[in-house]
């Protein structure tokens, strides 16, 4: 399946204002980590917190929900979260972690829980998933690119960064600078021309901006952990959803998308096996 | 029994292969299923240059090593767990040794083996021949981990100077890297084991033949392969925490460095086992 496996899909968002005023889309990662925090489901969630240079996050043991807030927002370079899990387990002594992940964090944490090697009682504590989709990442050093030469701005003035309607978006003193997404490419790690999985097949619950309007959310339900969260927060008007059906553009496009991503990615493989190079999948 | 280990590695809930229950014959009067293992591998424990770190995983399954012990396998062999071993020319002054090894269905290694140790070198080979299955296990076994950084020169054998993973001397099926392994891939791998679940213990089949291992693993084979995405596995797994991520790439103090190849081998661009993954899911 494109989307990988799942329930159910809606569009949806966070109902708290302060949320929705910090986050990326419809703020459906920090309200459910969260509201996971809050009802003791998880004991610390790590998540992409702010580091001491602008826009390159920093992997954050949170355990508090301001902490989760701190981290609102996308970055469009690496957080290593999957290096800090370990930190949670074994400084903050965590026994129910909950964490964030774009689908080649979640491909390491998996493989982490079904084959342990040497991860002594790790694996077993990471309560909740929350996987965000991803197209490519790119190096800090291409952000700086796009930002301070092809976009003439500074990483200092911007407050926000976006990827949708075919442009690399910053917003900058106010004002909204697109770039076109072809600029981009070239400029995306080589690791994500391999990666076949745009919506975060194996998380508990996948969320994204694709397919839903400005201001939501497109959520995934997936595993019996990840549901079971979901539909406790959108119960107690955590979240609130709507169905597919009713939002523009929809599912179409989040298939469009990640066939596209599949397919690229298969391209890009077969043509490293012709070169006898080594691919995983 | 076999629902309350699946239950302890959190596999339970989902659709799992059983262990084939012993039905019992028709003439019997109760229908019940009993859940025991039909034919309890046997299974031996031999110790070479190891710290015994990896026995002692196995040992912190705590809440399922009792059952483990008595209603799963027999450990038929070794000097820790069950007090039995071999010695040539059998020195009549000790009760536990023997004058033949017995057959073992899976044999775990742990430690690496010294080449100056005549009787480490006779016990492997003997090992070899008493065995259908042997594992390295634990990273000494398999890629010399630690002792790779051994050469000789101290008292009270100067001359133990080359330890070599036993797959360098004898032919291995499968290994278990990990310094130590965790008790959960001891437990996983013995319930594969006895479910005859060939599917999960193939990845441990492939990385037998690899032998040698370091941090460097991950810039020669991930990064220089253009393989790398900076998602931070590798440093979690390290077990020294000789990895640093910088700018999205890992970065490995080799001085710090023993050797393990547990970030190689945890790392997702390696070898990826996706069905196996998806099962345990249950997606």
């Amino acid at each position: 399946m494109v989307l990988g496996t799942y329930k159910e899909a809606v569009s949806a968002r966070a109902t708290d204002k302060q949320i929705q005023k910090v986050s990326q889309d419809g703020g459906i990662v920090t309200a459910l980590l969260s509201y996971a925090l809050d009802e003791g489901i998880i004991e610390g969630a790590v998540v992409a917190g702010p580091s001491e240079e602008l826009w390159k996050p920093e992997p954050l043991v949170a355990m508090t929900s301001d902490e989760i807030l701190s981290a609102a927002g996308t970055k469009y370079t690496f957080s290593p979260n999957v290096w800090a899990l370990k930190k949670a387990v074994r400084q903050y002594g965590l026994e129910k972690v909950g964490t964030v992940a774009i689908p080649c964090q979640l491909q390491g944490i998996r493989k982490t829980q079904s084959y342990p090697f040497g991860t002594r009682f790790l694996a077993d504590k990471l309560s909740l998933i929350v996987g965000i989709f991803c197209m490519e990442n790119f190096p800090f050093a291409s952000l700086e690119t796009f930002i301070s030469e092809k976009m003439k701005s500074s990483p200092e003035v911007t407050e926000k960064m976006d990827i949708g309607k075919g442009k690399f978006w910053i917003n900058a003193l106010g004002e909204d600078i697109g770039l076109p997404l072809k600029e981009t490419h070239g400029y995306e790690q080589a690791g994500c021309n391999i990666c076949p999985d745009y919506t975060a097949e194996l998380a508990d619950v996948s969320t994204g901006s694709v397919g839903s309007p400005d201001g939501w959310s497109t959520v995934l339900k997936r595993t019996e952990a990840g549901i079971s969260i979901f539909d406790q927060a959108v119960e107690v008007g955590i979240i609130e959803t709507k169905s597919m059906d009713d939002v523009k553009p929809g599912l179409p496009l989040l298939e469009k998308l990640a066939q596209g991503k599949k397919d690229n990615a298969k391209k890009e493989s077969d043509s490293r096996r012709e070169l006898g190079l080594p691919v995983p999948f | 029994m076999l629902a309350r280990i699946k239950r302890f590695l959190g596999l339970g809930g989902k659709p799992e292969k059983q262990a084939k229950p012993i039905k019992p014959k028709d003439d019997e009067s109760s229908q019940q299923e009993v859940e025991k293992v039909a034919d309890k591998p046997r299974i031996g424990y031999i110790h070479l240059s190891g710290c015994s770190g990896d026995g002692m995983a196995l040992t912190e399954n705590y809440d399922i090593l009792a059952d483990l012990l008595t209603d799963m396998v027999d450990i038929v062999y070794g000097q820790t767990l069950v007090d039995v071993w071999y010695e040539d020319g059998n020195n009549q002054n000790n009760p536990q040794m023997i004058d033949d090894m017995p057959e073992m269905d899976l044999a775990l290694v742990e430690g690496s083996v010294c080449l100056q140790d005549e009787h480490s070198m006779h016990e492997l080979k003997k090992l070899r021949e008493k065995s259908k299955l042997v594992c390295a296990f634990g990273s000494c076994a398999m890629n010399g981990c630690f002792t790779r950084f051994s050469r000789g020169g101290q008292q009270a054998q100067p001359k133990h100077e080359a330890f070599l993973p036993i797959g360098d001397i004898v032919q291995v099926d499968c290994a278990i890297p990990g310094c130590p392994v965790s008790p959960e891939i001891v437990a996983k791998t013995v319930v594969a084991l006895i479910n005859g679940d060939m599917d999960y213990l193939q990845p441990m089949l492939d990385i037998a033949g690899c032998t040698y291992n370091c941090g460097c693993d991950l810039q020669k084979n991930i990064v220089n392969k253009s393989l790398c995405t900076g998602c931070g596995t590798c440093a979690m797994a390290c077990q020294t925490r000789a990895i640093d991520m910088r700018e999205g790439r890992p970065e490995v103090n080799i001085d710090r460095c023993i050797k393990c190849g547990i970030c190689y081998t945890h790392c997702p661009r390696s070898w990826f086992p996706a069905e196996q993954i998806n099962k345990d899911l249950g997606l």
